[in-house]
């Protein structure tokens, strides 16, 4: 079997590439594409923790079902507010976004 | 790289073969025949007849014909995502079969979180649903697409609170565990355990699976009447082959899956007629071709076999009974039905299940 | 090399190139079928890690409706894009070395650390939906009904927010 630091380098290579996402992504929705990569990476992490773990208990699992369900709902809400930018500003480009700038 | 572990892959491998195949040409072919016929009979008309005795070889010469077809690709469609999307489509409508249990050894992989597996392999299927009506480059496919999204995606609430029912009287994931809890009588049956409330959680499931696996009268998405059969209009030869097949076994895990859950699997309605039938006994070994063989107990999982098999083939003439007579609902009265009725009342259900067991 | 760690290194692979090219495709809709792929590899390694409830419930919730929502929110969204305008912003070339930068630490000081943990996760003889569930509704019964307020709320938002303002309605 692996040893655990197989899996957090896992996790520390999707989170990061979920932050690159984030920053140089154009579209809304890519954006929320590389967050939902993020929260991921975060779950795999906890997850590991929870199997590899001194204590034998499932505190990690429980801990990322409510990341997936967060996850969710933030998703949701998330692309709700993109789809009503695409009715105002008949675009979804986060650069053009920008009237409240100064 | 151990041995062993290329040995079991490859096992696994040929094992998901045989399955796949049986299926497919015992199962589908058999059945996409029978509800010809059996439609048509009920419609008053004779139903293909032509080609072979009665007409039983028009399915291969079905299979043969889209096989010749042209592999047609509209101009502006996203190739490699017009190919794959049937390919999603298809394959978790068969990934489905690895859990149900045909008899009491004959389970592919008896995962102890059976249920869950099921309801998360055939959500993937409104992926390639989205991908087909998206990559065909045609406004009405991509309408079809969406409509059928969303019924999938609404009716995937009332069926797993429909699966919840067995899953909370049994207390177990595991299909084969649910089967077994059933044992003894037709009594013990889920579907007449409960007080009723089985019944209730097997009729909201018969809806919910109904407009799963786009059975009439949830049958909008590929209807052919209704904007231009949806999203599988562009598709031809064996692209639209494996759209069809998924959507037979679909109907056929529909059925296999009400037989499992409520109607006690493969087990026998009465013990005099599970193996020893009648208590006619077949000898414990047989000598063929050198070898000795347990035919006992392979006759006994033929008669478990059989009686899965007879269930689900009765169930599935339910469902071609029900297709030949109700009409079509409308989008709206569907996701409405979903909604405000299914919910609900699969809820209710949930609770007083949960109330029963906690009573017992 | 035994079983598992192939089947680690294909999941990880798996997992990995399909989020490397999430963020760098262009095209959107493909880029939203690399996410899938993804969480399904994410999913395989719940699996290895002894949680296989998770990892139906992984593919279930994040494949089965999170990518479809995404999907929908793409296809609703498509604007009339001319090939010259290109999918990265301008911050591309301060984001890459932050990124690596983060990646860096993160690898150094925590994924190369020896953790005083088990060799190996040892499997739970009964599976992980009993336990799962036990903790879910005894220790941890009130984070529970808040997530079902945040689902109540998130439905609600989502709803109102995406809905179309008719015209000269005052509610």
């Amino acid at each position: 079997m692996q040893p655990i630091n197989c899996y957090l380098g896992v996790s520390a290579i999707l989170f990061c590439i979920g932050l690159f996402g984030v920053m140089t992504r154009r579209n809304a929705v890519g954006i929320l594409m590389s967050i939902e990569l993020m929260l991921n990476a975060a779950n795999l992490n906890l997850v590991a923790f929870s199997a590899y773990g001194p204590k034998h208990g499932l505190t990690g699992q429980v801990f990322a079902v409510f990341v997936i369900t967060i996850a969710a709902a933030e998703a949701a809400v998330g692309l709700a507010i993109v789809v009503n930018l695409y009715m105002n500003a008949k675009h979804v480009n986060v650069d053009q976004v920008n009237l409240m700038k100064w | 790289m151990d041995s062993g572990f290329i040995i079991t892959v490859a096992k696994m491998v040929g094992v998901a073969a045989v399955i796949l195949t049986f299926i497919l040409i015992v199962v589908m072919y058999p059945m996409i025949y029978g509800l010809r016929r059996v439609m048509a009979f009920m419609q008053s008309r004779i139903g293909p007849n032509r080609v072979g005795p009665q007409g039983l070889l028009q399915t291969p010469a079905d299979a043969l014909k889209l096989l010749h077809k042209e592999d047609i690709i509209p101009r502006g469609a996203d190739r490699w995502i017009f190919t794959i999307a049937p390919i999603l489509v298809f394959v978790p409508a068969y990934l489905v079969y690895v859990v149900i249990p045909f008899g009491k050894d004959l389970v592919a992989s008896d995962l102890n979180i059976g249920i869950v597996y099921v309801s998360a392999v055939t959500s993937i299927a409104i992926i390639g649903i989205v991908m087909a009506g998206w990559a065909s480059n045609n406004k009405w496919s991509l309408l079809g697409a969406f409509r059928a999204a969303a019924q999938l995606v609404s009716y995937e609430v009332p069926l797993v609170l429909a699966f919840c029912v067995p899953i909370v009287l049994a207390g177990t994931l595991s299909l084969q565990s649910i089967v077994i809890e059933q044992a003894g009588d037709v009594r013990n049956w889920f579907v007449f355990r409960a007080w009723g409330l089985g019944a209730l959680a097997f009729g909201i499931y018969l809806a919910a699976g109904l407009a799963e696996a786009n059975l009439t009268p949830f049958d909008i998405m590929e209807a052919e009447s209704e904007l231009v059969a949806g999203f599988n209009v562009e598709y031809s030869g064996m692209k639209f082959a494996l759209f069809f097949l998924a959507e037979f076994a679909a109907a056929f895990t529909l059925s296999a899956l009400a037989v499992t859950l409520f109607f006690g699997g493969w087990q026998a309605p009465f013990s005099f007629l599970a193996y020893p039938v009648f208590g006619i006994k077949v000898p414990e070994t047989l000598t063929l071709l050198g070898r000795t063989v347990p035919f006992a107990a392979w006759t006994e999982h033929a008669v478990q076999f059989a009686w899965f098999f007879g269930k689900s083939l009765a169930m599935v003439f339910a469902l071609i009974w029900v297709r030949a007579t109700l009409p079509r609902v409308r989008v709206d009265q569907l996701m409405n039905l979903a909604w405000k009725v299914l919910i609900p009342i699969g809820l209710v259900n949930l609770v007083l299940a949960g109330f029963y067991v906690a009573l017992k | 090399m035994t079983g598992q760690g192939v089947a680690f290194a294909v999941l990880a692979a798996i997992t990995i190139i399909s989020a490397l090219l999430v963020v760098t495709i262009k095209n959107i809709v493909r880029s939203a079928l690399f996410l899938a792929l993804s969480f399904v590899g994410v999913a395989g390694l719940y699996i290895l890690l002894n949680a296989e409830f998770l990892a139906a419930v992984q593919v279930l919730i994040y494949v089965g409706a999170i990518t479809v929502l995404m999907l929908f929110a793409i296809m609703l969204t498509q604007q009339i894009m001319s090939a010259k305008i290109s999918q990265t912003t301008e911050w591309f070339w301060l984001a890459l070395p932050m990124a690596l930068a983060m990646l860096a630490t993160l690898i150094f000081f925590f994924a190369m650390r020896t953790y005083p943990v088990n060799p190996a996760p040892d499997a739970l003889a009964v599976g992980t939906t009993m336990p799962l569930a036990e903790a879910l509704l005894k220790p941890y019964l009130l984070p529970f009904e808040l997530a079902s307020f945040i689902l109540l709320a998130a439905l609600v938002g989502a709803i109102v927010i995406a809905r179309e303002e008719k015209p000269g309605a005052t509610d």
